[in-house]
């Protein structure tokens, strides 16, 4: 919403300057977005009077003119055919900046056509002040001296507001209550002109049926006739053009300037091109030519207006050119009506029709100004374009005031530790327009124009506002009673450390969409129809992502093309399954590009393993049993085939998949060479078992012999998995065996195709006596027995 | 010198000789043996001791013991020197250039997540549990429990992401968080709310996913004062310095009185400055709990109030961190992350600062 100061002194009687209305109005709740000072623009030109001027030596249509300046007496070249001695004209200095032409002057004199000219005099049109001329800028020398600002002398001084208006006050979109607000909080005195009511002097006869109550409840009307249509005052010209808008006509510019004035849209209608009565009823599919030079359908879902020829105004939203008003109208009918907010939102957003009217109506225009804005219509109309008013009608049902709010002024100080007197608090409710009934409970009259208040809170906002929250004093919070438990979840505690190991591990931490391009969510076993956006911001961000490794691919993909291979990252979001709380699950998920970098001391492959090992680090910080995990086939089809698995507690409590990702799952994603990546469910990790309230670990057990090694060596078919075979080992004797560990893997001579040896060191720790050679032998015995069950035989 | 006989003095003299001689451990072994081996001349020189009288054994017994000692001594001490520049030798060829690189550099945490972790160490010490929920909401959470009614224009605000079912919505705030909490949990109640929020829109200052935190505090007794008192401890714990605040009415459904906090701010160059400067910078919006939202959420606004305030993560951490644009932020560039993410080592707290 824009205004000008002068605007708003026609309602506030005032001496503030711009920045100190802009001031109180942030502080009373209308957000000012930007002050706009047009003089600023022309703060560079100042009057100067033409002394002489003759023509060029060298130039037919130059004149070489002596300027009396700001900067002294200067000798201008100038081109336009009105410059001539004893005028008073806009002067630009050198270096001064034009803003109608878009440049800035040489900052030293330069010869034209070899005569020297230092500065210019300039045009309407290069100061932005109009277009209407082919001459430089004309002023009585005996009114303007020399070096008074151009601006002032033109009068382009009024400043514009910028201001956001919330929903919650559509009566902020009429000058008339910003000055109500600034007034209450104490900037000037509200003067508004009260609305005379101006009685008719002859019967309105023209006709209004309401059809549609629920869109339209009350149309209020008159007709004026003998009226004259022209350009409109300067004043109203100046004041429309001031905020931005094109002044068309007087009797268009009279329903504009109600519109802003008084957050009042009106309409009116050539009451010749009216044909037989207006009737207000839903559309019926059809198409009419509206004012803003397009056609729209209107259905029943829309208010319209219709007379005998059909639709001839979409309600609320904008009329129709059938009935227009012309140059050549002499007959009005006036309209002041009331339109549904919820009816006008869901016509203009479905029609994509916007106006100033539409803007006011959704919002809620004040019910009680339906014959005010007549009767200010009739006001103006009769100013400036003469006319007989016709008397008031009344179609339909204007809606019933608001409610009246029971007040317990005890809710103030409750929820804002302000402590007003009954006074203060009075005053500024009937400031803004309440009416206020002193009693155990207040009981406060809202005005037509405020049915945002309908409870006590909301004149909580309103006093606490106008007496300004920046004098509400900041108190700290008080400490809660009692024992401080920690305020992260389990989970959250556990992400913390395993983003840390994974960091630690060399993957940098990412954050992506939440959304991915639909095909590559079904590259990853997602595309389910419930989890498509309906209006997404691109077409390839459509799809709610059923993994967090999509955008990671991409990015490393992106790295790459750009010359950085080796991404290595990992993210930790949500993933979608579908579209229930429950079906949305927190995931820990990264890749490794395998693009090794070269390195002195050799290369480290990357490979599935490697993903295994960030897994592992990051499962381990989580607090899971590592070894206790079974590994089973990867979960999804997006991983390699042979070169995958999943880490599971139990054979259906997935922990992670990891491994390699499948080639055409890659290719999909248009990913070029090969990735190992992992997927971590951490909510799946169940919480520790608590066995007490103490925190103590349990005493350190310490064999007092020495642990003896023996080593191992087994030979399996390359299908039977090592882990299987440390596995069965490490079972043999729970008590005596501490740890068993692989330190070879041979394929070769000696070892059938298709087969390999493992080479186990196993570690026995007694506890009771020193191992003799026949316990070790019985252990040995248990271990091979365990082992060849597994699939595995003692290499001869 | 000692008083040896003459013909010991000249055995010591030899062997001591001899044994600096030495240049290996083997030659001096070797000496050692013949002179003080089995059948060493020493050894041999004091087996004849029992056949002496016992005045010359007085005086020889001694002299050789004497002996026997100082040679000992020398070889010892030699050998020593001889060990010391057998290792000397071997470790001049044990070199390794000291210059070549090491290990790799570790990952990077991102810097949205660091912000939400100070934010959580801030709030927690004024007793603020971390609360969840999902990004994929309905309608009676995102909206009408929050007192925007179907149809009214600050849902158009919200620029909100559809599915296509047409009955969920990708949250566009956190503060749904507030719905489901005071639904499941009786006051008092302290929480903030850290998590991705939605809105169709683009551009360097917007992306159409982002973070918010929500914060709420139910209780009895809560007022507007603790609201301003919590969240100006909080800014200035947050950027770490002084803050200067602005508090102004605004306009949300589900708070009343509405406010939105200003913090001052200075350009300097392309860096901003917050805290000082001649500019204001709105950086939050809040409010107290509109009783339409407490009785939504089964809460008598009789008997409870409080206040909720909400806050956009990316812009807090753009803010205190210098990260230019938003859109950055979220593309996974590993030069990005590289420069703009966080030590893993470092966990934000109170004890230490937050970063």
């Amino acid at each position: 919403m824009k205004f000008t100061l002068s605007w708003l002194k026609r309602h506030l009687k005032t001496d503030a300057t711009i920045e100190e209305v802009a001031e109180a109005m942030t502080l009373a709740g209308l957000e000012v977005e930007e002050i706009i000072d047009p003089s600023k623009a022309l703060s560079a030109f100042t009057i100067a009077h033409v002394i002489s001027a003759e023509k060029h030596p060298d130039a037919d249509k130059l004149q070489v003119c002596q300027v009396e300046t700001v900067d002294g007496p200067k000798q201008i070249v100038c081109g336009a055919p009105n410059a001539r001695a004893g005028i008073a004209v806009a002067y630009a200095p050198l270096g001064a900046y034009i803003p109608g032409l878009d440049f800035a002057l040489d900052k030293k004199p330069r010869k034209i056509r070899g005569v020297e000219s230092s500065g210019m005099m300039c045009s309407g049109k290069e100061l932005e002040m109009g277009d209407d001329h082919d001459g430089i800028l004309e002023l009585d020398p005996a009114e303007y001296s020399v070096g008074q600002a151009v601006s002032d002398a033109m009068g382009v001084n009024d400043p514009v507001i910028d201001f956001e208006v919330t929903p919650n006050r559509p009566d902020w979109l009429g000058v008339n209550s910003i000055a109500r607000d600034l007034a209450a909080v104490g900037l000037g005195e509200l003067i508004t002109p009260a609305i005379e009511p101006i009685a008719g002097t002859f019967p309105c006869d023209q006709e209004v049926i309401i059809k549609a109550a629920d869109g339209c409840p009350a149309f209020s009307y008159r007709i004026i006739r003998g009226v004259k249509n022209g350009p409109s005052p300067q004043w109203l010209q100046d004041q429309l053009k001031s905020i931005g808008l094109r002044p068309i006509s007087t009797l268009v510019d009279i329903t504009n300037y109600v519109t802003y004035d008084r957050a009042r849209p009106l309409h009116f209608y050539d009451l010749s091109k009216l044909q037989g009565a207006i009737t207000v009823r839903h559309g019926n599919n059809e198409a009419f030519d509206a004012l803003d030079d397009k056609s729209y359908t209107v259905t029943d879902a829309d208010v319209a207006i219709t007379d005998e020829t059909g639709v001839i105004g979409l309600g609320g939203i904008v009329g129709g050119v059938s009935t227009g008003c012309d140059e050549n109208t002499t007959d009005i009918l006036v309209e002041s009506a009331y339109f549904d907010p919820l009816t006008i939102r869901r016509s203009a957003k479905r029609l994509t029709v916007n106006s100033d009217a539409k803007y006011r109506f959704e919002r809620g225009v004040d019910t009680g100004g339906l014959v005010d804005g007549v009767d200010l219509a009739t006001r103006l109309v009769l100013d400036m374009c003469g006319g007989e008013p016709s008397e008031i009608k009344i179609a339909g049902e204007i809606p019933a005031t608001p409610a009246n709010v029971a007040f317990n002024t005890d809710l103030v100080a409750r929820l804002t530790g302000l402590n007003l007197s009954d006074d203060e608090m009075e005053k500024i409710l009937t400031d803004l327009g309440f009416g206020v009934s002193k009693g155990e409970t207040w009981d406060i009259t809202v005005p037509s124009f405020r049915r945002d208040a309908v409870g006590g809170a909301d004149l909580v906002e309103e006093i606490a506002r106008i007496h300004g929250f920046h004098n509400l004093d900041a108190v700290s919070l008080p400490s809660l009673p009692g024992r401080r438990e920690p305020t992260a979840t389990l989970t959250q505690n556990r992400t913390r450390l395993a983003r840390r190991a994974l960091a630690q591990q060399g993957l940098s931490e990412a954050i992506t969409w939440s959304f991915a391009l639909e095909d590559h969510a079904k590259a990853f076993d997602g595309g389910q129809a419930n989890l498509a956006l309906d209006n997404p911001i691109s077409n390839d961000l459509n799809w709610m992502r059923p993994s967090a490794l999509i955008h990671l691919l991409l990015a490393g993909q992106r790295s790459a093309n750009q010359g950085y291979p080796g991404a290595a990252l990992f993210e930790l979001g949500p993933i979608f399954q579908g579209t229930a709380p429950n079906e949305q699950s927190l995931s820990l998920a990264g890749m490794r590009r395998v693009e090794p970098s070269r390195d002195w001391a050799g290369i480290v492959d990357i490979t599935a393993l490697t993903a295994k090992a960030d897994v592992l680090a990051a499962l381990g910080t989580m607090g899971a049993n590592t070894d206790n995990l079974q590994v089973m086939d990867a979960v999804g089809t997006y991983w390699h085939p042979g070169r995958s698995a999943s880490l599971r507690l139990g054979p259906k409590n997935v922990l992670a998949s990891f491994g390699e990702l499948h080639p055409r799952t890659l290719k999909a994603l248009g990913i070029e060479g090969r990735v190992v990546a992992f997927e971590i469910a951490p909510d799946n990790l169940p919480a520790p078992r608590k066995k007490s309230a103490s925190k103590a670990k349990p005493a350190l057990a310490l064999s007092d012999f020495m642990p003896v090694h023996r080593d191992f060596a087994f030979i399996a078919s390359e299908d039977v998995r090592a882990g299987d075979i440390l596995k069965a080992a490490k079972g043999a004797d729970k008590q005596l065996i501490s740890n068993v560990s692989l330190f070879d893997v041979y394929r070769g001579k000696g070892v059938e195709e298709g087969h390999k040896s493992l080479a186990i060191d196993v570690t026995l720790t007694p506890k009771a006596a020193t191992l003799t050679d026949a316990d070790i032998e019985a252990v040995s015995s248990k271990i091979i027995e365990k082992v060849m069950k597994a699939g595995g035989r003692l290499r001869g | 010198m000692s008083d040896l006989p003459a013909d010991l003095e000249a055995v010591r003299t030899r062997v001591l000789a001899e044994i600096t001689d030495a240049s290996t451990v083997a030659a001096l072994d070797d000496i050692r043996v013949a002179a003080l081996g089995k059948k060493g001349e020493v050894s041999l020189m004091m087996r004849g001791l029992g056949k002496m009288s016992p005045d010359e054994k007085k005086i020889m017994g001694p002299a050789l013991n004497g002996l026997k000692t100082s040679l000992n001594a020398a070889v010892e001490a030699r050998k020593t020197d001889l060990e010391n520049v057998a290792l000397d030798a071997a470790l001049a060829s044990e070199t390794m250039d000291m210059s070549l690189p090491v290990g790799s550099p570790n990952g990077t945490l991102h810097p949205v997540s660091q912000v939400m972790e100070e934010m959580a160490a801030i709030f927690s010490d004024m007793g603020f549990s971390v609360a969840e929920g999902p990004d994929i909401e309905d309608d009676f959470h995102n909206f009408t429990a929050l007192n925007f009614p179907p149809g009214h224009p600050a849902r158009d605000m919200h620029d909100t992401f559809f599915l296509e079912d047409g009955e969920k919505v990708l949250r566009t705030h956190t503060s749904p968080v507030q719905i489901r909490t005071m639904i499941n949990q009786k006051p008092p109640i302290r929480i903030i709310a850290p998590g991705r929020t939605y809105r169709s829109d683009s551009d360097q200052t917007h992306t159409p996913m982002f973070h918010q935190v929500e914060g709420l505090v139910i209780d009895k007794g809560i007022h507007m004062g603790h609201l301003k008192g919590v969240l100006m401890d909080f800014v200035s714990a947050f950027f770490e310095t002084d803050v200067d605040v602005q508090f102004r009415p605004h306009h949300f459904p589900f708070t009343e009185p509405s406010a939105e906090m200003d913090v001052r701010y200075e350009r300097d160059g392309a860096a901003i400055k917050i805290g000082q400067g001649e500019k204001w910078m709105e950086i939050l919006g809040c409010g107290m709990v509109h009783p339409n939202v407490l009785r939504a959420c089964g809460l008598d606004p009789d008997e409870y109030q409080g206040f909720a305030f909400g806050m956009g993560v990316d812009r807090l951490a753009m803010l205190k961190y210098g990260m230019p644009d938003l859109r950055d932020m979220f593309a996974g560039d590993s030069r990005w992350l590289g420069h703009y993410g966080f030590d893993p080592l470092v966990q934000a707290n109170l004890a230490t600062g937050l970063s």
